[in-house]
């Protein structure tokens, strides 16, 4: 690994005179220990690879590309901390992160406040970019947001499940799993459907088998459960133990290995909506997945993919803005257009989302499998 | 009817492990009046050791045929390692700041347990036999032996989990009871529960009892985090943080210092909170099973079982 970064740097030397400049400086945050950890390092090894492949092909005009990581340990307070020791004191050209919504919201105003551009790839809840009515001008996403992730699932329950009473099961501490949850019951009420009871837990929680009786009283057809993985799970477990044969449906919070290790077969027949699907056949999608693999071993989750993305819209608009910091290139991501990524053609609309179809995964044997895809 | 059952077996299964939480801090509160606030975090140990000790002896392997042998060895492993690591905290955390203010020891048990919890989320060292320290990333604590449905009733599912899970904590409670009443080292640890200075003046060696007082609630906690994991497979570096408040709660409830006390506190506040969160708003399933116990507390201040003592002047 060292070997080959010197190797790279000392090519990048010999070929261009102005590798002799300082590299730019990538801030990156994720929770990279506590429970969310997959989200993390998963963000983090998105873009050291997108870093490394962009280093190869002689950086931004012979200027390398350098990741400073900070650790928030799953934790609102810590990623604000993190972000103003990015813009103060390392001087980053733009900050990537966070994944969970909660802690993005936390950093959005400090980038804002410093101006200096900050990309979250797979933060989905819309106050991210916009606070109120006033867009966030130096905060952008390379992914879709709740309220379209919300429906998308609502319009796959409804028209392809044909489902129609559905039970409710989310996180009441966490921004993403309420606004899911929120998303979700208006688009399938608006299509007919009935939401039979609306239960909660709390993130960490080892048993859930209370709420999970109650709702299995009131015989839903499936459950809508927009929470993180590690919760998931154990939800699944404890459902299957219960007796409970209908099917979970899920958010791109699901998205992780640990998922399938530790729920195991309790989650066959289930779904959830995603970012991207390993089992597309495109190039660019299986090139990526490749070299991943041989990188990290193991198979990139769909948040390695959009940091990879975002950290190769970052690249992108460098090379088309006048500089590569500041109002120039908070302009320069603004602009982007049809940026073709792993995660699909991404287009930022004037709210700053991205604009780009969901994957429907269907799990069985402990592997998410492609089932549709919903486009906005 | 069956919900109402089948509340009633979740409940109790949750309880019963706040209730072997709750005896290690019972047991520390009653010799020392220490709330070892660490407690919660050697559970965590003790889940992460059998988790080491299983894939040692290849529980986790494919095509591992389940055998009581292995799962006692699992459980003797941890409850030993448990034991350990209580004994040492007490004898290099605790016993030097015993003549300090009580508060000193508090702040230092906080501190223990802040060095256990994120201690153990840091990246492996290199040369172990092990994956230590484990990392943040949840774990899948393998099985050792299938769940199988024992009873089943109007559709409430007795499982072979939540049998021996109660049936464990039991024999362990009545194991304890046994120790602290009916043996000369029960003797001598009430002995110094009353009066740490006399029971030494009468040939006590109390700073033995004491360290054995905190080893055997450790390996109490130990055998919790194992039941815990067989039926909750999900195990991380900060596990411990809520069953060890809850617990310590449910402590002071069933009275602090009581050993029948602990056990029935931990069931009522596994069964209150099953009840809030399956028929009340499951948003507040904390707030409102806490909210009844402080109003228990406020009309009997001394626990369910504790005993009224008033301070000498």
């Amino acid at each position: 690994m060292k070997k080959t970064l010197s190797a790279l740097l000392a090519a990048a030397l010999l070929s261009s005179p102005a590798a002799a400049q300082d590299p730019i400086l990538i801030g990156v945050i994720g929770s990279l220990t506590g429970a969310e950890a997959t989200y993390g390092l998963s963000t983090r090894h998105g873009v050291e690879l997108a870093i490394e492949e962009l280093n190869s092909k002689g950086g931004l005009k012979g200027r390398m590309f350098a990741a400073k990581v900070y650790d928030d340990q799953g934790k609102p307070e810590e990623a604000a901390t993190a972000t103003t020791r990015l813009v103060s004191q390392d001087k980053v050209a733009i900050v990537l992160g966070e994944v969970a919504s909660s802690r993005s919201l936390a950093m959005a105003p400090i980038a804002e406040a410093n101006k200096v551009p900050m990309i979250t790839p797979s933060s989905t809840n819309p106050r991210v970019t916009k606070d109120g009515g006033k867009v966030r001008q130096w905060v952008f996403r390379v992914c879709f947001i709740d309220p379209f992730q919300g429906t998308v699932m609502a319009k796959w329950a409804r028209e392809s499940l044909k489902l129609e009473r559905v039970a409710i099961l989310r996180d009441v501490g966490n921004d993403y799993s309420m606004g899911l949850s929120d998303f979700f019951t208006a688009k399938f009420k608006e299509l007919g459907g009935t939401i039979l009871a609306d239960e909660s837990y709390k993130a960490g929680d080892q048993d859930f088998k209370a709420q999970l009786t109650s709702l299995k009283g009131k015989k839903p057809q499936a459950i809508y459960t927009p929470g993180y993985y590690t919760d998931v799970a154990l939800i699944a477990r404890q459902a299957r133990e219960l007796n409970m044969n209908m099917p979970l449906l899920g958010g791109d919070g699901w998205d992780s290995s640990k998922l399938y290790e530790i729920g195991g077969s309790a989650l066959d027949g289930y779904y959830f909506s995603n970012h991207y699907s390993t089992d597309d056949p495109s190039p660019a999608i299986q090139n990526f997945i490749k070299t991943y693999k041989a990188k990290y071993k193991e198979t990139p989750d769909a948040l390695a993919a959009l940091a990879y993305d975002a950290m190769l819209i970052t690249a992108d608009a460098m090379g088309r803005a006048t500089a590569p910091t500041g109002e120039p290139l908070r302009k320069a991501i603004a602009a982007t257009k049809g940026f073709k990524g792993v995660t699909g053609v991404i287009t930022l609309d004037a709210d700053h989302n991205a604009v780009k179809p969901a994957v429907i995964l269907k799990i069985t044997g402990k592997k998410p499998g492609y089932a549709g895809t919903i486009k906005p | 009817m069956s919900e109402f059952l089948q509340h009633i077996v979740n409940g109790v299964s949750v309880g019963t492990n706040y209730a072997l939480i709750a005896l290690g801090y019972t047991m520390v509160y009653g010799v020392l009046k220490l709330i070892n606030f660490a407690h919660g975090d050697v559970y965590m140990v003790g889940a992460f050791a059998g988790y080491f000790i299983a894939h040692a002896i290849g529980v986790a392997a494919e095509g591992y045929e389940p055998s009581l042998f292995n799962t006692a060895l699992v459980f003797v492993g941890s409850m030993g390692v448990c034991a350990l690591l209580g004994y040492l905290i007490e004898r290099l955390a605790y016993r030097p700041l015993r003549d300090r203010p009580r508060l000193t020891s508090l702040i230092t048990a906080i501190g223990i347990s802040f060095l256990l919890e994120y201690g153990f989320q840091l990246p492996a060292w290199a040369g172990l036999p092990i994956e230590f320290p484990p990392g943040p990333s949840p774990r899948f604590f393998p099985e050792l032996f299938p769940r199988t449905v024992w009873l089943e009733v109007w559709d409430v599912a007795f499982s072979n989990y939540d049998v021996i899970a109660l049936g464990t904590a039991l024999a362990l409670m009545l194991a304890l009871q046994f120790i602290v009443y009916r043996t000369k080292f029960g003797v001598a640890m009430r002995a110094v529960s009353f009066d740490p200075n006399s029971a030494a003046l009468m040939g006590i060696p109390v700073d033995r009892v004491i360290s054995i007082t905190f080893a055997l609630g450790s390996a109490l906690a130990g055998a919790a985090a194992l039941l815990m994991a067989i039926s909750h497979p999900r195990i991380d570096p900060l596990m411990g943080m809520m069953p060890g408040l809850k617990a310590f709660v449910a402590a002071v409830f069933g009275g602090i210092g009581s050993v029948p006390g602990a056990m029935v506190g931990g069931i009522l506040l596994g069964l209150s909170e099953e009840m809030v969160a399956g028929y009340a708003l499951s948003s507040f399933r904390d707030a409102i099973a806490f909210a009844i116990l402080i109003g228990v507390l406020l009309v009997r201040p001394e626990g369910l079982f504790g005993r009224r003592t008033s301070e000498k002047v």
